[in-house]
Order: structure tokens, then sequence, then C-alpha cells
């Protein structure tokens, strides 16, 4: 399997601006002085993000480069400061970062200040996405501060003149083993000009010996959640600040033939703002600002483009537009497709879709904006500041040293707070009033304008011995994408391909991407197969693999399940899927109920088996699979954006279902700790098992194979088809 | 002509449209915004308050019809430093992710209290209904409220 052009390609799916790395622009002598002196471990930009053992890359002197991913400094009075351009948005990172540095650097938790996404203070950063905040930033982080240690040692060796060796550091002291002589961090650092990066081998400790780092620690700013005391960009105001909402076009692509603001305009102390097709109102008071918006009096020329009903063959036969220097095509080969299937005892051919899906993060999209004569600040939810400083600096033809970007910790995002929209709107109408102004999306916005989770057709070709051999698997993707395109089984010819396509509504990342759709693809597929030659799908899954952390997941959830232990009936059906993504491995069992009357799917029990290398902190691994398998019900059975020549059809709560507390099915959660293993992220893989394994459930129990995302047995036969063997 | 809210133990006069939401009044003009917007259609819960001990969603409800009523909000439910069971609740389950729902949640889960201390598990999950979490927390949610409601013994 080849990682590389899958990973580019991946990125490109997160990042639809392509940048120069930034270059870090503070002197580091200003940079100490900024800080107040101290001690600082900075973590090299260039370094190789994923490689074990770190990065060296410092300079003669032992200095800090011009270019950090993030440093950590400690400071004359003890304090400790995490900076990071990471974003808190509920996947826990505050709590679980701080929990490797205090692990490292032998302090407790509570030792720990995190700054987050902050353009102003903090490193550059290209985004919080991809499940790599753990596997990268926690792994840079758990460096810099073990060489922060070290180097504290060798301060109070030379202090004392003592032999290192004799020295410990703990509680945010080093001590004098022989002596019991000590001294804290902040007397080592007072003083100080230290600047450090981090050696080629640092001395991390290992898994096996975590205190700190791989327990259950709570949420480190819990309390301000549970109070509502912890302010979202939402709940943000600053002096003389006005309340923006924007006029959306009548339809997508729509441009603007004529406006009367007339009405609007009377409405005192309201400001209107028309540029080109934007035109926005501010108002001192949210219910003023809605009046006037209400007021405005538009006409929209709309153009005609593809609906709903035609998108699966739309995706097929309209391939993305070649963008000149980019191939997106990824097309992964092994052995001979044609032969392989010629040499099959059974072949089968199926293909599969997923519908448009939104992120639907309860925190709307927001932002507040202020300008400073030509300087601009902006609070906002997003998962990429520094790409939305740039988006800002261009939209509002300004250098982007001119823009700073805060993001307070978020009302979640999954994927969906990519791009910078409500900033750049916000930003345009407090530059025309002249004072701060704050833009929170309506849900019919966030429905409409965000962008969504691509839609997509997956056709899978497969070959197989009578024995339950695979020979052969032909996998194309039309425009959902690529994340774990490739399958983990072992079979000896293989034809992958993804076909990006011309998508009809915006669409860009979402937890788990392409992920989802492909296992839900494999996955049913697997099962097509297993039942075609009346196999136990879980043993056609063991038989046909070899990696020894997947069967691990499949035996741990199988077990805890009880898989085959009981027969499906008519109306209650057991499945099973997993996979590997990301470097989490994962295996689900389900377990649905079918009304014999209404044919409404309820899932009631789901069991889960997820291992990702060590654990770094086992409640908060527990909540995210949880979490994902909950959310992961919505796609399963019945979210999808239905859409009409421009228009969203459903773009409200009330038509669009999420999971709610009556959906919720027994989850148990089977969490393997593999202390041997490097910890990978946990954000999006848990996600992956739960569709195809209902989809199988339902099979199971029905013996109506469900091949399109959301799973909906309602027209019973209008999604099924018979099993075709060979 | 002003309208008089009691929030949280406190009177306040203001002067604003009797159309108004109440959600507005109190996160724009009252600076309350532990009650969160999360759709304004009154499906998601996230903007639940109290009135009279009722839980009601103040994204849907005019100001005018609060007057006069005792209005709880989230803010109002710590006493003296300590937090309200429901809310400690929530908390040794570590019952959400991003937390943007949780106030309301929490204001769900006290209502439901309230009317019903100690619920079955179906109860919770028919009287928590109207509440979305995005993240997915639910089971938390369920684990908390009996952990709330064994409290009322």
């Amino acid at each position: 399997m080849n990682q590389a052009p899958e990973f580019l390609i991946e990125d490109r799916q997160h990042d639809s601006i392509r940048r120069l790395a930034h270059v870090f622009d503070l002197e580091r002598r200003d940079f100490l002085k900024l800080l107040g002196g101290g001690v600082l471990v900075g973590i090299s930009a260039s370094s190789p993000a994923q490689e074990s053992g770190g990065a060296h890359r410092q300079d003669s002197e032992g200095n800090i480069p011009d270019s950090l991913a993030a440093w950590i400094h400690i400071a004359e009075d003890d304090a400790i400061t995490v900076n990071t351009g990471k974003v808190e948005i509920g996947q826990n990172i505050r709590t679980s970062l701080a929990q490797q540095v205090a692990e490292e650097l032998r302090v407790p938790i509570s030792a720990i200040q995190l700054v987050m996404a902050d353009t102003a203070l903090t490193p550059f950063d290209a985004g919080t996405f991809g499940s790599r905040t753990t596997p990268i930033m926690g792994h840079q982080l758990r460096n810099a501060a073990a060489t922060a240690r070290e180097l504290l040692i060798e301060m109070a060796a030379q202090r004392w003149q003592s032999d290192p060796a004799t020295l410990s550091a703990a509680d945010g002291k080093i001590t004098n083993t022989k002596t019991q002589q000590s001294i804290t961090y902040g007397e080592l650092a007072k003083g100080q000009q230290l600047a450090r990066t981090i050696p080629a081998d640092p001395a991390v400790t290992p898994a096996k010996d975590w205190r700190i780092a791989g327990t259950s620690v709570a949420k480190v700013n819990g309390r301000a959640f549970a109070t509502g005391s912890h302010r979202y960009t939402s709940d943000l105001t600053r002096p003389g600040m006005l309340y923006g909402k924007v006029l959306r076009p009548s339809a997508f692509h729509a441009t603007l033939i004529s406006l009367d603001a007339s009405a609007a305009e009377k409405i005192p102390s309201t400001k209107l703002v028309h540029d080109g097709d934007f035109v926005g109102i501010a108002a001192p008071d949210e219910y003023t600002a809605t009046r006037a918006l209400n007021a405005l009096r538009a006409q929209w020329k709309i153009m005609p483009q593809p609906s709903e009903s035609e998108l699966y063959n739309y995706l097929r036969k309209n391939p993305e537009p070649a963008v000149k220097g980019v191939r997106r095509r990824d097309r992964q080969v092994s052995g001979s497709i044609e032969q392989g299937l010629a040499s099959a005892d059974k072949t089968l051919a199926q293909t599969y879709t997923v519908a448009y899906i939104a992120h639907v993060p309860l925190e709307p999209r927001a932002a507040l904006a202020e300008w400073n004569g030509n300087d601009l600040t902006v609070w906002t939810g997003t998962q990429r500041p520094f790409s939305v400083r740039d988006e800002l600096a261009q939209a509002l033809r300004i250098s982007p040293e001119r823009v700073r970007v805060i993001v307070p910790d978020t009302g979640s995002a999954y994927g969906g707070k990519h791009m910078g929209d409500a900033a750049v709107e916000a930003s345009r109408l407090a530059k025309a009033a002249g004072k701060p102004v704050k833009l929170v999306w309506t849900r019919e916005e966030e429905f409409t304008w965000a962008y969504f989770r691509p839609a997509g057709v997956i056709d899978v070709k497969s070959g197989v011995r009578r024995d339950g051999t695979l020979v052969a698997w032909q996998f194309d993707n039309y425009n959902s994408g690529p994340a774990a395109i490739a399958t983990p089984y072992d079979v000896p010819n293989q034809q992958i391909e993804f076909h990006p396509s011309d998508s009809p509504l915006r669409q860009g990342s979402y937890r788990g991407l392409a992920a989802t759709a492909n296992h839900f693809a494999r996955e049913t597929h697997m099962d097509e197969i297993a039942h075609l030659l009346a196999m136990d799908p879980l043993q056609f899954r063991l038989k046909n693999h070899s990696d020894s952390r997947l069967r691990a997941v499949f035996e741990a959830a199988a077990n805890k399940f009880g898989w085959g232990r009981e027969k499906s009936s008519a109306t209650r059906g057991f499945g099973i899927a997993g996979g590997v993504e990301k470097g989490g491995y994962v295996a689900t069992c389900a377990e649905v109920a079918i009304d014999p009357s209404t044919r409404n799917v309820k899932i009631l029990r789901v069991v889960e088996a997820f291992e990702c290398g060590a654990i770094v902190n086992p409640n908060g691994l527990r909540n995210q699979i949880e979490g994902a398998v909950v959310q992961a019900i919505g796609g399963a059975l019945f979210e999808a954006v239905h859409f009409e020549n421009g228009r969203i059809l459903n773009p409200h709560l009330a038509d669009y279902r999420v999971p709610r507390f009556g959906d919720l099915p027994r989850i148990e959660v089977e969490m393997l700790d593999r202390k041997d293993l490097p910890s990978a992220g946990a954000g999006e893989t848990p996600l992956v098992g739960l569709a195809p394994a209902v989809g199988n459930a339902i099979f199971a129990a029905t013996e109506v194979r469900l091949r399109a995302l959301p799973l909906v047995l309602e027209g019973l036969g209008q999604n099924s088809t018979e099993l075709k063997g060979s | 002509m002003p309208i008089v809210l009691f929030v949280n133990g406190s009177s306040h006069q203001l002067d604003v449209p009797d159309d108004e939401p109440l959600l507005s009044v109190l996160r724009n003009r009252l600076d309350l915004t532990g009650t969160k917007y999360g759709c304004g259609e009154g499906q998601c819960g996230a903007c639940t308050v109290l009135l009279d001990g009722k839980p009601i969603r103040s994204c849907r409800t005019p100001v005018s019809s609060a007057a006069g009523k005792r209005i709880t909000t989230i803010e109002g439910l710590e006493q003296d430093g300590r937090l309200h069971p429901v809310q400690q609740a929530f908390l040794d389950n570590e019952a959400f992710q991003c937390g943007y729902c949780t106030p309301g949640m929490i204001m769900g889960a006290v209502a439901l209290l309230t009317s019903n201390p100690r619920p079955s598990e179906q109860e919770i999950l028919r009287g928590m209904q109207g509440h979305i979490c995005r993240c997915g927390t639910y089971q938390r949610i369920v684990a908390a409220v009996e952990q709330a409601a064994n409290r009322n013994g």
C-alpha cells in the first residue's frame, strides 16, 4: 500500500488553498524578551513530522531556528506555557497535550497552561484535522518536554557542580538524590535567556512508565462548560460592537439583479454594505439587524444546476475539471485484475452510494471582527486559524501580518470549520461600520452556505475462490475521496482508483473523510461475498488478512458481542465490520431490530473494539469512541442533504434528522492499549465501522441488501438487489 | 413600554421590543451567554431556560411572555460556589465534549428531575429527546442524570 500519494490527495481535500511554509518572524532575542526570559524549547517546523526519535535541526549555537511548530516555555515564576496552533473543538486535546507535557516535565497537569490557536502568539500550524494532533503534535511536545527536563537537570548540575546522573526531576523541582538539595524550575530559569530545539534522541518516557499521560485526567476546564461560563466565539463582545447579518442568494451561484434597500435603510442606526454580490447589515442589536435584513428586497438570477435526483449519474459522468499541474486521480494497481477475476470461482459486482451530509456543529459558524486602523483582529471558530488569516488578508486586500486570528475553544467542527466565511463577512461589515461586528450564522445558513461531506458512488468488483480466498478486488470511487480506499485484506490482484468529480454542491472535509464511504462499500461487499459463499462473515474476514492488529480488534469486538451465539431472525439482525485508518484499528458489531410493520430500523446494541497504540487518556478516548458511534448512526440511518436546482430542501433540524437520545443503542467499548506502539489519533476512525455493521445486520435479518447511505428499508425492494453468483 | 424580567433572583428593567426572543435578550442585553443559540427552531434544546421552574426554548419565546415570571438560566444554578448536583454529575461523568449543548442539556435535566425525581432510563431518554448533542455523549448524559437522580434519595 502506498501511503504517500493518498496523504497528499487527502490534504487537498482538507485544504484547497496551497501555501508556502510560514516563516516565523520574531527575532530570537525578541522572542524571549516577549516571554520574559526563562527557558524555551522549540520544535522546528521543518522536523519530519511523524518520524520517531525527533528532529535534529538547530544551528551551531544550539539556538532555535526561525520557524517553529510549537514551543514550551518555563518562566521565572514556575509558569509552564505550551504554545501550539492547534485548536480545541471538543476532541479534548487541551487536556491530552497538557498531560503529555506534564508527564515529561514531571509536574502536575495543573502546572501546564496551553496557549492555542492565536496567530499572534502561537506558531504556524496547518490546521487541526486528519487525526494528526496526537501522533504529530503530541509526539513533538513529548520530545520538547523531555528535552526541557534534561536541560533543567544539566543546569542544576552545572550550578551545583554535580553529576547529572545523581539528579532527578519531580514535581517541578530538580533534586540531588544524594544530598536532597533541590531547586524549582523557576529558580533555574531565573535570569536565563535560553532557547533550544530538540536533540536527535531525547530521553522520552516509555508509555509503560507513564504516570500522568495514559490516565483518565478530567477535561482541564470542564467546570467552565458545566457552568456556561466558557466564552465561545458567539459569546464574545467588544465595546461598541454591532451585530451583523448577510443577505443570502436564493440559490447557489445566483447573481444579484436588483436590490431595494430603502425600507432597511430607514431603520435607525443600521449600516448597509453592498459590495458586488455581497450584501450585509450591521446594527446595534441582533433584533434590529434581523429586522433590517428581512426588509431588504432582492432579485436573483438563478442558474440551472444538477439536482439530487441525478446526483449519482452526474458524479460518474462529470470528472473534476483538471487543475494545472495537479493530478488528483489516485490509482493503485497490483497483480492483474483481469487475471484475478478470470481465475475466481465466483465474482460479484455491486455499486454503493453515499449522500451528501452536513456537519451540524451545534455552535454555528461565528466571527467577531475588530479593526484598529489597518490592523484586523478576528475571533472565530475555525480548525485552520492560519489559513483563515490568509483568507482574510486576501479578501480585504491587506497583508497577512496585519491580521490576527484567535480561536476560542469552539463548539465543535467535525471537519466543517476549515474555511473563514463568517470571518470574512464580519470583517467586511466591521470595516464599513467602523466598529467591531459579530456575525453568527443561523442554522439555516449553516445547512446551506457551509459545505458538505462529499457524496459518492463506489463500484466494487471482486473475485473469490470457493474456499473463501479473495483473488481479485477492483474498487472505483467517484467523488467520495481516497481516505481508507486501500483494502486491508490480502488480495493478489487489485485495482483501486479514486475519480474526483465536479461536485454539484460545495464539499469539503468531514470527520473521517471518505473512510466512512470506503469502509461502507468495502465492508458491505465483504459481507456479500461471505453470504455468497455461505461463510461466516467474521471467519471470511479473518481468513483474508494477515494484520495482527486488525485481527485483535475483530476478535475483541466479536468476543464481547458474543458473535455467532445467537442467530439473526426476521426482526433481529447481527452484523460486523471493521478496518484500519490513520493508525487506528476498529471493529464494530451491531444488533438491530426491524419493526415488521413500519420497516423502521433501530440499533439496539453496538460493541466496538478500537486500538490506536498507547492510550493517552482512556476516558477521553472512550468518550471519542462513544461519540463517534452516535454520530455515525446519523449518516448510517437518516442523514442526507436534499437539494434541487441550487436550493437545499431540508435546511432545518426539523427536516434534517440527527441522532437523538431515542436513537441511542447500548454502546460497549473495548479499548486495546498497546503501550509498545506510538499513539495514533482517535477522532475519526471509530466512526467508520458502524454503517457497514448496521447494513450487514439489516441484511442478516431481512435478506434485503442496502447499498446506499443512509440505509432505509422503507419502500422495501427499492434498494435491494439479488446477489449474483457467476 | 419597559419590561421587567426576574432572572436568577435579580430584576432587570429593559426597554426592548415585545417580540424579541428571550434568548436574544438574555445573551445580548444581559450578557448571560451560558444560554446558547443552536437552531432558532426549538429543535435542539441549547437555549433551554426555566420559566417558573418549567423548561422552555428561549429562542421561540417572545420576551414579553417571560415578563414578571421567574427565569432561571445556567448561570443561576451554582449556589455560593457549589455546583448544582446535575452540573456536578455532568462533570463526574464527563458528559460532554465541545460543551456547547451542555448548559441547555443541564437545564433540561434539572427540569426533568424536578417533575420526576427518580426517572427510569426510558423516561430520561424520552424527557431529553428534545436536546441534541452532536458530539454524541448521550450515554454519558443518561448516566449523569441517573447519578443526580440517585442523590434525590
